[in-house]
């Protein structure tokens, strides 16, 4: 009789930590920061028609790196259950707190019963009334939940460009200075970002019942000039 | 409430009824008739030089009894679209919620607008799946109208209650005053209307539809309320405000109440007795 191999929990966990760490860092980084008028997420996606930022309801956003057809799942569901909490209860009772909430679930449930984590790490913003009620959550692959208040980078070399956007950073930029310490955080001493690398958007605070507005190639392409 | 997630062949696609319905918030059509409900009448849409106007009345009826003063039957359906209802006031007011939601609910998931053909479809599917609880009294019949931006022009579609969906070209009218309204839209339309006749013309077809059909309000100058309009162009649907609108009302009753003609003045028989007077 054959006994299968023992294999500690430490070992899984560490294992399935680097599978998904390693299919996340193969994908370029995102940026969000509050500003001002709203919050602003940049990513780096030479694509502009497979998007890693999109609408999730009238104040929250929802944005991805990693795998595209996981995060796009999670998008999707994650407007199924928006929409339907609006429409059960009222739209003013769809947050991002509990959204986050329902993604951690997932995402810790894929990472310890499923043969493979998700390569993914999401992001959901809502933004508020004022700068210091907007919410970042920033969840990773095994379901942690991090509750960022001024901006937050997802993605393979998170540290170095979380870094490089703290020291432009400051609190109450307006749209185009926070927009240019984005790209810059992103691309890095040795890079420059066009227009058509990017795809930006935002969740305006002012502005109607859906903050969420995408920045056009050429909108981006008069902003950095 | 179950997170939404789905099996790859197994996924809803971009329709919020269909999340909906395997969520099982959908509710089953009543088993027999539903009677005294409250029912909403006479919207009309006619289409002009730019786009579309819409206009509606705000009365709801029980019966022979005024149940509300104010109620609202036009409404955007998105920012380039509207939709206008007649029939009984529950069921209408939530199939156009539902509408709202499906059609922004398609936009997020899928990242682009429906096109305008598409979000008549939606409407007569979601007419045609009301069709039972309309055998039972739950009749809504609505009005879409809309700025096509691929084609650039302003188109009307018409229901009936089984999700028969009929695109006019010039206008369209449902409820109860909606033969009044349409006869009156018909006698002063011409193609390429301007927008002042345009919405001159919805305002006289309501106050003829108000004089003529008891279900249908006319102006009420007492508490201030006059029927909703609404233009869609291609910068998108945009109420027009109460002023404006007490503002035609007034004029059209100014115009009503001058004496157009004096013919029938003097040869009108009098207590006199037959014959001229010398």
């Amino acid at each position: 009789m054959t006994m299968p191999f023992y294999v500690s929990p430490e070992q899984v966990m560490k294992d399935r930590a680097d599978y998904a760490r390693k299919g996340i860092a193969r994908g370029r980084s995102l940026v969000a920061a509050t500003y001002a008028d709203g919050i602003l997420l940049c990513a780096e996606n030479p694509s502009s028609r497979l998007r890693k930022i999109s609408e999730i309801y009238d104040r929250i956003a929802f944005a991805g790196v990693g795998k595209y057809n996981e995060f796009d799942q999670l998008r999707i569901a994650g407007i199924r259950a928006a929409d339907l909490k609006g429409y059960a209860y009222s739209r003013e009772d769809v947050d991002a707190r509990s959204l986050a909430n329902n993604y951690a679930q997932i995402l810790g449930q894929v990472f310890t019963h499923e043969m493979k984590p998700l390569e993914v790490e999401i992001l959901v913003a809502e933004v508020g009334p004022t700068p210091a009620d907007d919410r970042l959550f920033h969840l990773l692959y095994d379901g942690t939940v991090v509750d960022e208040s001024r901006f937050t980078v997802l993605g393979g070399e998170a540290e170095a460009i979380a870094e490089r956007m703290a020291q432009r950073y400051a609190d109450d930029l307006d749209q185009r200075a926070v927009l240019e310490a984005s790209t810059a955080a992103l691309a890095g001493a040795d890079r420059v970002l066009a227009a058509g690398d990017l795809e930006v958007a935002v969740l305006a605070r002012e502005g109607g019942r859906r903050a969420f507005r995408r920045l056009s190639e050429p909108d981006l392409a008069g902003i950095l000039a | 409430m179950a997170f939404p997630l789905y099996q790859p062949g197994d996924d809803p696609g971009p329709s919020f009824a269909e999340v909906l319905r395997r969520s099982g918030g959908v509710p089953p059509a009543p088993p027999g008739p539903v009677a005294e409900v409250t029912h909403g009448t006479t919207v009309v849409a006619l289409r002009y030089a730019d786009g579309v106007v819409m206009a509606g009345d705000r009365r709801a009826t029980s019966g022979n009894l005024i149940s509300h003063r104010s109620m609202e039957k036009v409404f955007p359906a998105d920012r380039h679209s509207g939709v206008a209802i007649a029939g009984a006031a529950g069921p209408a007011v939530e199939m156009v919620e539902l509408f709202q939601l499906q059609l922004e609910h398609y936009e997020k998931v899928e990242g682009v607008e429906l096109s305008l053909e598409g979000k008549a479809n939606q409407l007569s599917l979601m007419v045609r799946s009301n069709l039972p609880a309309a055998m039972q009294g739950l009749v809504v019949v609505p009005v879409f109208a809309g700025y096509d931006l691929r084609r650039r022009v302003g188109r009307l579609f018409q229901y009936d209650i089984t999700g028969g969906r009929y695109e006019e070209s010039d206008f369209a009218t449902t409820g109860s005053g909606r033969l009044h309204a349409g006869t009156v839209v018909k006698l002063g339309y011409r193609s390429g209307i301007s927008r002042d006749d345009a919405l001159d013309l919805a305002i006289s077809a309501l106050f003829q539809a108000a004089d003529e059909d008891s279900a249908t309000g006319g102006p009420d100058l007492v508490r201030g309320i006059y029927p909703t309009m609404a233009t869609i162009t291609a910068e998108g649907f945009e109420r027009i405000d109460e002023d404006q609108v007490a503002g035609r009302f007034r004029h059209l009753v100014e115009r009503l109440s001058t004496p157009e003609s004096t013919a029938s003045m003097g040869s009108a028989p009098t207590m006199d007795g037959g014959g001229p007077t010398t």
